[in-house]
């Protein structure tokens, strides 16, 4: 009698409820768009080994349709558009990565301080990110990235800053509600200090509703960055990227289409893929559709 | 971090401290709201608007860039730029420009192009009444079509409209604005089909209502970037309200299907995106810079990418401010209209 009491706990402890993460995996959009966003990874890191050509090479006419040397035809300047595609996915990745993970990062650690202190300090960072949000943040960009010249550190810090304000405000939120539960106070009456209750007792708390964000942030991350370089304020010529392509070959879209399509195609899987791991984060945790306006 | 420890006195008594029990939302009045509290937002909404002024002036300002050089290009003598700086006012301090410039501009004064040496309101006032129509296009056409649709896959939910508008809406809110609308001209307008111009090069002083082959694949991208999130929306509150008891009341009264989702569900699930419909249009001031570029429509986003390639700043600023105040005014809107419309904010939480 005694020894199966005994066995309970630790029986309940065995059969404990799988994590976020586990549920969210099994369900088929975020094994899909796991293995789109990893193909699109994998075909920008690798794509330079496999391009048959340089990105620089001069392969034939400009816009000639597709032939044996160039397998998607010839762009603008007669490159072949699939040595360029392969060439040109690594800048766009490598700065949305970073410049999610730094708006995330840092939007973290505001949001925590401001739930944090609840006086001046969280009204005054409140505020400052609100005039943030109220700016239409395209705009932003723009006017730096023109005055101060096509930098790319230069663009993942802003665009960086640009997801401060909504990272903040999730952070911000969660954090007043988890800080209200009993083990919390717990913590705080065993004399364990705030800074490490901070961390080691609400952190973990905001681990995935913070995954969903880092998934939304890196799929608009990819759209603004492309958007600015397809705009001409990324990426200079003669390097390209997928965003500055678009815009280079539009005008030999009716001669050879392939030379816009291949970089919209990437562009277009990359997001798609990181959208539906967000949304396969956010429907295992609310177990409803997640509603958040960019 | 800089968080400094509070003595522990006060951690003993409760994890953080002021943070318990209910947290006061500052955004909302807290007891019958009123015009002072709408006045209390218009206030903040033009603190708002002027802090950007600020930050955009002293940006454009302080950067290294030279507006002189940018005109006179790279062979002006020494003699002509420093020339044309104090025709400028450009060897002023910043702060005594910043303050010409203000008052300039409160007293309705934009300031002179650089670029065409006209005053900025000759090019902006065209521009801005175009990108206006686009919006309200967008708008007209968006809004209803989301409620519509939002309202039928709540009502068949896990069917095939739903399923299908689902997938679709996760792919349309993943890709760029800019994605969407070449993707548009490969399909209606090069490719494909040849049926709508790929640009939208309206004539000068003409009205866009009256060239709708011009502004169908403009407003298409925008509508297509718009809705999937406006009809997740609706559909989410759509569904919480026809899991209300409610509705379940309607029903049980015998009340027609028809009469408990015209006039019980879908009059309540809109509340929330009045609220919304105003956010997407502040939002929509973003992107239709790209949008603008993509097909050359002759709109503001237009404008601006123009004058920042000829750096002309006070173009630049001055349209920097008009998407601000837009920005602003629409969540401005969103904030009125949401507390307007909900009977338990109106009356301050006593309903």
């Amino acid at each position: 009698m005694s020894a199966g009491a005994l066995t309970v706990p630790l029986r309940t402890r065995a059969r404990r409820q799988p994590g976020p993460l586990r549920v969210a995996w099994r369900r088929p959009q975020t094994k899909t768009g796991a293995l789109i966003a990893l193909l699109t990874i994998a075909l920008a890191l690798l794509g330079p080994l496999l391009a048959p050509h340089s990105a620089t090479q001069f392969v034939g006419p400009p816009f000639s349709p597709a032939s044996a040397g160039a397998p998607l035809g010839t762009d603008y300047l007669g490159r072949d558009v699939l040595s360029v595609t392969l060439d040109g996915g690594r800048s766009l990745l490598w700065m949305a990565f970073a410049a999610t993970t730094l708006g995330v990062g840092v939007g973290i650690a505001l949001g925590m301080i401001a739930a944090y202190s609840r006086n001046l300090l969280d009204d005054l960072i409140m505020r400052l990110l609100d005039v943030l949000y109220a700016f239409p943040y395209i705009v932003l960009v723009l006017l730096f990235v023109s005055l101060l010249g096509s930098n790319q550190a230069l663009i993942v810090l802003l665009v960086g800053v640009g997801w401060l304000p909504g990272v903040a405000r999730t952070t911000r939120g969660i954090t007043l509600e988890v800080i209200t539960r009993d083990f919390v106070n717990a913590a705080a009456i065993i004399g364990i200090p705030r800074r490490t209750i901070l961390v080691r007792e609400v952190l973990p708390n905001l681990s995935t509703p913070l995954m969903v964000e880092y998934a939304l942030r890196l799929t608009w991350s990819v759209g603004l960055i492309s958007a600015l370089s397809f705009l001409g304020f990324g990426v200079q010529p003669p390097a390209s990227d997928w965003g500055l392509m678009i815009n280079q070959n539009r005008d030999g879209l009716a001669a050879n289409p392939w030379c816009v399509l291949a970089p919209i195609i990437c562009i277009a899987l990359f997001a798609i893929g990181t959208n539906l791991i967000a949304d396969g984060i956010s429907r295992s945790v609310a177990g409803i559709d997640r509603e958040i306006l960019p | 971090m800089s968080i400094s420890l509070r003595p522990g006195g006060r951690a003993r008594r409760s994890a953080f401290g002021r943070a318990r029990g209910r947290e006061p939302d500052r955004s909302r009045p807290r007891s019958g709201v009123g015009a002072r509290w709408i006045l209390r937002r218009i206030a903040l909404g033009v603190v708002v608007v002027w802090g950007c002024s600020v930050l955009i002036f002293f940006a454009l300002h302080a950067l290294p860039s030279d507006p002189a050089q940018a005109i006179l290009g790279k062979q002006a003598t020494p003699q002509a730029l420093a020339h044309l700086r104090s025709f400028l006012g450009l060897d002023r301090p910043v702060i005594s420009q910043y303050l010409s410039w203000l008052g300039n501009l409160l007293q309705g004064h934009l300031g002179r192009s650089y670029a065409t040496q006209q005053p900025v309101t000759v090019e902006l006032m065209p521009a801005l009444e175009d990108s206006l129509c686009l919006l309200a296009a967008t708008a007209a056409i968006s809004i209803p079509l989301a409620i519509l649709l939002g309202a039928l896959t709540a009502l068949r939910r896990d069917g095939v409209l739903d399923r299908g508008s689902l997938f679709v809406s996760l792919l349309l809110t993943a890709v760029p604005e800019f994605v969407i609308g070449i993707v548009l001209v490969i399909v209606f307008a090069t490719v494909v089909w040849r049926v709508l111009p790929a640009v939208a090069l309206l004539p000068a002083h003409a009205d866009p209502f009256s060239h709708p082959r011009q502004l169908a694949l403009p407003v298409l991208t925008l509508v297509l970037a718009v809705v999937p999130y406006l009809y997740r929306l609706v559909r989410g509150t759509m569904i919480d309200v026809l899991e209300s008891e409610y509705v379940t009341m309607a029903r049980l009264k015998g009340l027609s299907e028809w009469t408990v989702v015209m006039r019980h569900a879908l009059p309540n699930a809109l509340i929330p995106v009045t609220q919304a419909s105003a956010i997407i249009m502040s939002y929509l001031l973003g992107g239709i810079v790209v949008v603008e570029y993509v097909f050359g429509y002759p709109g503001i986003g237009t404008l601006l990418t123009q004058a920042i390639s000829s750096r002309d700043i006070p173009t630049i600023e001055v349209v920097s401010i008009v998407l601000t105040a837009g920005v602003v005014l629409f969540n401005l809107t969103a904030d009125v209209l949401t507390v307007l419309l909900t009977p338990k904010l109106r009356t301050g939480g006593q309903a």
